[in-house]
């Protein structure tokens, strides 16, 4: 590549000003003409057969336009939400879910009906109009108890509750065991987090009758795989749907798969023959989007008195929920994949149960399986500290490869690109000041107070991804991203992507890379993305993979349009094609850069005559590209905490983030990345928990009043800094950075507040620590 | 029963009939035809729909329309003027405040309140400013200094020096 100029440079966000003025284009700013608005009834029941469903008095409620139940949908819609066939050789029970439930509803808040009425709140009046009778099923909350045999079934014509049991082996786990000093054991919980974008999700449909035609805008990362799913759903081909997913307020995993309203709102809309909107509240986006996390696991490590690290034997139990999450089994595959963490292990065995329960389904959010492992694996090395009273800094440093050991295999066969975790380390060290604040801690300690020091050195796993490595875990997806590079006869240059942008800045990064490949000017280029009718197909936005696969994309197709363009500049300037070279934006013949085409005039040529014999005319180019391998972002992060034993209460005293993600396009973009991710760490390790009545299975965390994500009084000051170890990857170098910070975040503070009340003899607190829970574990340990 | 109101939007009268019922939010988004003013919850948590009235910081999820009789709203699309941003809205540009952008008007609002009655306020004091808004992407920090900048920018003290969050590169 010519010098650059735009890559690595902090550009302010050109999506900014709209968004700052308040003329950002969220689907709910946008109204059909003719338009109904829909409410969806949901289940007041976790689990119970529907006896009936009378609508007489809904019916008569003012500007009800249709009322339509699961009968209805039946005309209209066939098969059943996508599930990825992860796991599958070892699938036990993954039950079909249609978007709307027929006989048997099994979860609270699943939809039971939907009503149309001329206006928003007309819609919402007739929905408590809708009468539904059940009859209570037994109800299944406690996954461990519903994974027993015998349990009662979250399905009542299930077999069981098993959705899989599989096993990840890695390693002679015996010999590993059989070789050790010492040997630690704790259980881990991962509780289910509600991942709440700010803005729920919204679906406005537009079904054209006579014509076919569907128009669905939806809050959404992945328009185009809701297209295909809405496809088969509906069986209207997928050249006569358009999927748009216009500005989307944030997503964080829970905005990945096509939900049961983008269905019902479209087949609404085919019904009734007029455009339907739906907007989900608050309180329905907390009953009705995908939960994260939701697993146990059972941890035994096996190591030598030293401190080396020989065996880890991890089994995990998932909840999830009554409906196997689309991508819900890819979370324990990389949960156990990434267990062994940036640590060498003589063997590393996994075993993962999925396991059916009557609540929402647990799906990705934030990592997705990456925050688990590493809180796993860097809450399992501090016990062996603990247990071998060494320091954890130096236990994990003794452990890691070395840099020359890279690309570094680990335990279960996932080969690491690049990496240096010591220095990450080092550098995390250096900016807390360990050492100072490690005496400062026994010096607090003689004085009654509680100051712990948290420590993850955290390796994740980007770009996903290669289809040769995830096509047999993903359900056959080939999970490649795709860019369409057109330079318009004046120069300008349009680019349109697979991938959606809700928060990343793609519009800003893309078009750094744009303006690099190709030399034109940054304004000069502008981003497509979200819209179904004019970029070609894509996966879409999630687990890290923009920049490291559609980044790449982008990029390879701007070097096919340098590649053309140069044969026509070539000619231009009456040379042969491999004389002339191309540097920053021009083209000239080796040694006379006087005399240079710029890309725009090349760009006007290609659409004149007189272009080199048999050459087309046009500057673009079309690239679906299929990443070689994943990348591997790392990094240390130290979180510095003083517990008060009175209360219970932590206050974050330090926290500071060392990251390293490859190269960096647009600096200030990745650090807001990892504050963001930081933020929903911390968020988990000390305030979130979802949690279901256990002999109802009624939500009790219904509201943004029982359930507390962080304000700006409860995260602290983030002090960041990074190292750069590009990726032999792909040829940009680059990473990925967008979950970095959740992954790395929880584990930082719960070895924090574990350190901290380690004089009590505390080995391990489960999230979130609240005041409530240490607490009382303080009380108990005083005792 | 419908009900007349007028209310003076970013200074444009509105005349309508509205339901007593129908919350400020939606007057606004509904009626009024102003789509900047989001939603974020249903219970007046997460101030995505803080507005001013009559100069103070209100959630507009917590009025109905008809109280809004005869007062001075502003939204997010009245602070700029003369095709110029305002100074919160230049700030949170320039320090990367915004990420997704849903909860931003909400915040913006609101920090033009608590700089309307506190020119220069600490980090604390804008901590406690701002703890009935809620973001999900930015983990505040870039807000913070978002509204620190536009402090100075709008004449109180100059930016606070001591800023630890930035990274080297």
């Amino acid at each position: 590549m010519a010098v650059t100029t735009m890559i690595g440079a902090k550009i302010h966000r050109r999506e900014d000003p709209r968004l700052v003025t308040g003329h950002g284009s969220y689907v709910d700013d946008m109204q059909q003409v003719g338009m109904a608005y829909m409410s969806v009834v949901r289940s007041s029941q976790a689990h119970a057969r529907i006896k009936s469903i009378d609508i007489t008095d809904a019916s008569k409620a003012p500007g009800v336009v249709a009322i339509y139940t699961a009968r209805d949908f039946k005309a209209v819609l066939s098969g059943g939400l996508p599930v990825t066939e992860s796991l599958i050789a070892d699938k036990k029970y993954v039950p079909n879910q249609f978007p709307i439930a027929e006989s048997e509803v099994v979860y609270f808040g699943e939809p039971v009906a939907v009503v149309l009425a001329d206006e928003r709140y007309q819609a919402a009046d007739a929905a408590e109009r809708v009468q539904v009778e059940y009859d209570p099923l037994p109800v299944v909350v406690d996954f461990e108890k519903a994974m027993q045999k015998g349990s009662e079934k979250a399905h009542s014509d299930g077999p069981d509750n098993i959705a899989w049991d599989v096993n990840f082996p890695g390693g002679d786990i015996e010999a590993a065991f059989k070789e050790a000093d010492v040997t630690v054991k704790e259980r881990i919980i991962q509780q289910r987090v509600f991942p709440m974008s700010m803005e729920p999700r919204t679906v406005m449909a537009n079904f054209v009758p006579f014509a076919n035609q569907l128009t669905l805008w939806t809050s959404t990362q992945v328009p185009h795989f809701v297209r295909i799913f809405l496809c088969f759903g509906l069986g209207i081909p997928e050249s006569q749907i358009r999927v748009i997913a216009p500005d989307v307020g944030g997503g964080f995993g829970s905005k990945l798969r096509p939900y049961p309203e983008e269905y019902l709102a479209a087949a609404s809309s085919k019904l009734s023959g007029r455009p339907v909107k739906w907007v989900e509240g608050r309180t329905e986006n907390l009953q009705a989007t995908t939960h994260g996390r939701g697993h146990i696991f059972d941890v035994e490590v096996a190591a030598k008195k030293d401190g080396t690290l020989l065996g880890l034997k991890v089994t995990n139990l998932s909840d999830n929920g009554a409906y196997v999450g689309v991508f819900g089994a890819l979370q324990s595959a990389l949960a156990l994949l990434l267990a062994p963490g940036c640590y060498k292990w003589e063997a590393v065995h996994g075993r993962t149960v999925g396991i059916l329960t009557n609540k929402m389904s647990t799906d990705p959010y934030r990592g997705a399986g990456r925050p688990e492992a590493a809180h796993l694996v860097e809450r399992a090395v501090d016990l062996v500290a603990q247990e071998l009273k060494m320091d954890p800094a130096e236990l994990r440093r003794k452990n890691f490869p070395s840099e020359a050991e890279f690309p570094f295999t680990n335990a279960l066969g996932m080969v690491y690109d690049s990496g240096n975790y010591a220095k990450t380390l080092d550098k995390a060290q250096q900016m807390v000041g360990y050492d100072d604040l490690r005496r400062r801690q026994s010096e607090l300690r003689k004085q009654g107070r509680y100051l712990g020091i948290g420590l993850s050195t955290y390796v994740e796993i980007c770009g996903v991804g290669p289809s040769a490595a995830t096509s047999h875990v993903s359900g056959n997806l080939s999970l490649v991203e795709s860019s369409v590079v057109r330079v318009h006869p004046t120069g300008s240059v349009t680019v349109a992507v697979g991938t959606h942008s809700h928060g990343q800045g793609h519009d800003t990064t893309f078009a750094q890379i744009v303006a690099d490949a190709l030399g034109v000017p940054y304004e000069s280029v502008e981003i497509h993305h979200g819209d179904t009718a004019d970029t070609p197909f894509g996966y879409g936005t999630y687990g890290s993979r923009s920049l490291a696969v559609g980044g790449i994309s982008i990029y390879t197709s701007c070097q096919k349009v340098v590649d053309k363009a140069k044969k026509i500049a070539a000619h231009m300037l009456e040379a042969a094609d491999d004389d002339v070279v191309f540097d920053q934006g021009r083209f000239h013949v080796k040694g006379s850069p006087e005399r240079a085409k710029t890309m725009g005039e090349v760009a006007f040529a290609a659409h004149l005559p007189g272009l080199p014999e048999g050459m087309e005319a046009g500057l673009e180019a079309v690239t679906y590209f299929d990443p070689p391998n994943f990348t591997w972002p790392f990094g240390a992060h130290i979180c510095v905490v003083e517990v008060d034993p009175e209360t219970g209460a932590v206050d974050i005293q330090k926290y500071i983030a060392v990251d390293d993600c490859g190269n960096i396009i647009n600096p200030m973009i990745v650090d807001g990345q990892i504050h963001g991710g930081v933020a929903q760490g911390i968020g988990q390790a000390l305030f979130e928990e979802v949690v279901y009545a256990e002999d109802t299975g009624q939500l009790r965390t219904g509201t943004l009043l029982d359930y507390n994500i962080p304000g700006m009084g409860e995260i602290p000051e983030l002090e960041l800094d990074r190292t750069i170890t590009p990726s032999p990857t792909n040829v940009l170098g680059v990473k990925g950075v967008g979950e970095a910070g959740t992954i790395a975040a929880s584990a930082a503070v719960i070895n924090a507040v574990v350190d901290a009340l380690s004089p009590f003899g505390i080995k391990h607190v489960d999230m979130p620590a609240s005041p409530d829970r240490l607490w009382k574990m303080i009380k108990e340990a005083r005792k | 029963m419908k009900h007349k109101v007028a209310t003076t939007v970013n200074g444009r009268r509105h005349e309508h009939e509205v339901e007593p019922r129908l919350l400020l939010v939606h007057y606004l988004r509904d009626v009024v035809g102003l789509t900047g003013t989001h939603i974020g919850c249903d219970t007046s948590q997460c101030g995505a729909c803080t507005i001013l009235v009559d100069g103070k910081a209100v959630k507009s999820c917590t009025m109905f329309a008809v109280q809004a009789e005869g007062r001075n709203l502003t939204t997010i699309e009245g602070m700029a003027k003369d095709g110029q941003l305002h100074p919160l809205q230049q700030a949170f540009w320039d320090e990367h405040g915004l990420q997704c952008g849903y909860c931003t008007p909400g915040f913006i609002m609101a920090a033009a309140y608590l700089l309307s009655q506190n020119p220069n306020p600490t980090d604390d004091e804008i901590r406690k400013g701002l703890e009935g808004n809620l973001c999900r992407c930015t983990g505040y920090v870039n807000i913070i200094k978002s509204v620190r900048s536009a402090a100075a920018a709008m004449g109180g003290a100059p930016a606070r020096a001591g800023e630890k969050s930035v990274a080297g590169r």
